[in-house]
């Protein structure tokens, strides 16, 4: 027993208890996170392109914003229905809500977007492609509600606010977990929907204009650089509550965590920040989809990162 | 009414009597504890001491896991206590996420949340609850702190200054009391826990939570064919491999 010297006369050790629960919410919730970041992304990415070019500028994005939008909605649904216990339950959401949860609040909000966005994904498919399915009688009606997608937009833009959003309430709700508060979370999770719905955009954008090429550069760069600046002040420049440098010290100490968050910040923010800068001037479009991919991983690392530190420390 | 506990460290010993009640009187299952006592050692040969813990659910006037839980599953009685129904609970771990004190597991036969209730139960019918009634030295006080002539209320009244609850800057407002407890005992970050020092076991992370044999396609299936979790029901404990959800990495004593 040579190491009891290391073993400070004024601290305690544990002798005796219970194993204690490790991660909680693991991969799949950090999955359901990194997906809703891509659903809502897009479609506040690609609407603020529509406000600022003409359609003909971007003359896929009609129907593959809703596409993107609904495939990585459902990826985020899933995941979420995954990882219950007790999935069929989740029907309880509905029949015995609590609306102080942002976990109900946010299941309600999260249905009715994905509900709208279906709507809009189908209209925009069969006015994109007029020949597909043309006895179909659900195509023929998608075709004559064409309208309706107008309409609906910026009802579904607006939702996408709040939608992005409410997870940074649930973790701040986690009040157990003081490394996620409702500020910074809010902030990140908005930043996280730009960065990754212009990335996802951008692999989309070959035939789009170079302005709105440029458009979704300036986003992916600004988001990411403010991203990685308050990744950076919370890991280095705050005052710490001691619960908090404690999670964060399963980076600092090195470790699994260590290589995870740096490789996050290298391919999720640094190196996509450099290429964007690059192409405002000379848009490159290789370079432009290599960083589109690196923030894709780099974002899914870091919140797979943020996720589970925090669950590592002991509660009790 | 609201219902309240106080545990007087100075009188505990360890004897975990209450741990084993709980046990028994909730059928609490294998890798589960609504209440344990956790042991911690202070101080270097042979200046040392060993202090004894009891810990359980604070039943918080302002519960954290009651306002996360989704579905009500999580409800305050009138009495103070917070209750669970595991009939509603989806199991979405929201209140384990929740909770400051680590007091609610995921329970591995019903793959949903559960946690100390005070013993709802037995209070209900004019009993005490089960980790009370066990305790041989009486440190378990329970009773109506609103009643100024209740046991725990005058216990709380003779020890003021020394009467804590665990993390108060949560503002959770925790019914549940020590008296003699110290930082060391309280704050899980004043003490570490390293492997080789374990009295019996080194064993320090669960490696699942609720059923590790329950795939997620178990999940949508056992509600509608049954399941197929005989393995952990608590008689037959003696059959249960090692590597049904206990792992024993160390990741929590290196901050």
């Amino acid at each position: 027993m040579d190491h009891v010297s290391t073993i400070e006369a004024t601290k305690a050790v544990v002798t005796l208890d219970v194993p204690l629960p490790g991660i909680i919410w693991g991969w799949m919730i950090t999955l359901n996170m990194w997906a809703k970041s891509i659903g809502t992304g897009v479609i506040l990415v690609g609407a603020f392109l529509l406000y600022r070019h003409k359609k003909e500028d971007m003359p896929n994005l009609r129907w593959l914003m809703p596409l993107i939008s609904f495939i990585a909605l459902n990826v985020f649904l899933l995941f979420t229905l995954l990882d219950l216990h007790q999935p069929l339950r989740m029907v309880n959401i509905f029949l015995h809500p609590h609306w102080t949860s942002a976990i109900t609040v946010g299941a309600w909000m999260a249905s009715l977007f994905t509900l709208l966005i279906t709507i809009m994904a189908l209209i925009g498919f069969f006015d994109a492609h007029p020949d597909a399915r043309r006895h179909c009688s659900l195509a023929n009606s998608c075709r004559k509600m064409s309208g309706f997608y107008e309409k609906v937009f910026p009802f579904v833009v607006f939702l996408a606010f709040p939608v992005t959003m409410y997870t940074a309430i649930i973790m701040a709700e986690a009040s157990a977990r003081e490394l996620w508060t409702a500020p910074a979370e809010v902030v990140q999770m908005l930043l996280a929907a730009f960065m990754v719905g212009s990335a996802s955009l951008i692999l989309i954008a070959g035939k789009w204009s170079d302005k709105a090429k440029k458009d979704l550069a300036t986003i992916l760069a600004l988001s990411v650089m403010f991203s990685f600046l308050m990744y950076m002040g919370e890991y280095f420049f705050s005052f710490k509550a001691a619960e908090v440098e404690a999670t964060l010290a399963y980076i600092h100490s090195g470790g699994s965590y260590n290589l995870q968050f740096w490789s996050a910040m290298l391919l999720g923010y640094i190196i996509p920040f450099f290429i964007a800068w690059g192409s405002l001037k000379e848009y490159n479009q290789i370079m432009m989809k290599f960083a589109a991919l690196t923030t894709l991983v780099g974002l899914y690392l870091a919140k797979s990162t943020w996720l589970e530190i925090p669950q590592m420390i002991p509660l009790s | 009414m609201k219902l309240g506990f106080l545990v007087d460290l100075n009188l505990c010993m360890g004897c975990k009597g209450c741990e084993i009640a709980c046990k028994v009187e909730n059928e609490v299952p294998l890798s589960s504890w609504r209440l344990r006592v956790k042991y911690i050692d202070i101080g270097t040969f042979p200046d040392t001491s060993r202090s004894f813990t009891p810990l359980r659910c604070n039943h918080c006037e302002n519960a954290p896991c009651e306002r996360i839980c989704p579905v009500s599953a999580l409800h305050y009685l009138d009495n103070g206590i917070v209750n669970i129904d595991s009939s509603r609970c989806i199991g979405c771990a929201g209140c384990m996420m929740a909770c400051p004190y680590g007091a609610i597991y995921m329970d591995p036969e019903s793959n949903t949340a559960d946690k100390c209730t005070y013993c709802a139960h037995r209070i209900e019918g004019g009993l005490m609850p089960a980790c009370v009634v066990a305790c041989p030295v009486e440190a378990n006080i329970f009773g109506d702190i609103e009643d100024n002539t209740s046991h725990i209320s005058r216990y709380i009244t003779e020890h003021q200054g020394n009467v804590q609850v665990r993390k108060p800057e949560k503002n959770t407002d925790p019914k549940h009391f020590y008296v003699g407890g110290g930082n060391q005992t309280l704050n899980p970050l004043a003490h570490e826990r390293i492997e080789g020092y374990g009295l019996f076991n080194n064993i320090t992370h669960l490696k699942t939570l609720g059923d590790p044999h329950h795939s997620i396609l178990d999940r949508f299936l056992t509600p509608i064919f049954g399941g197929h979790n005989d393995h952990l029901k608590n008689e037959s404990f003696v059959d249960m491999p090692n590597e049904a959800g206990l792992d024993s990495h160390e990741e929590g004593g290196h901050h």
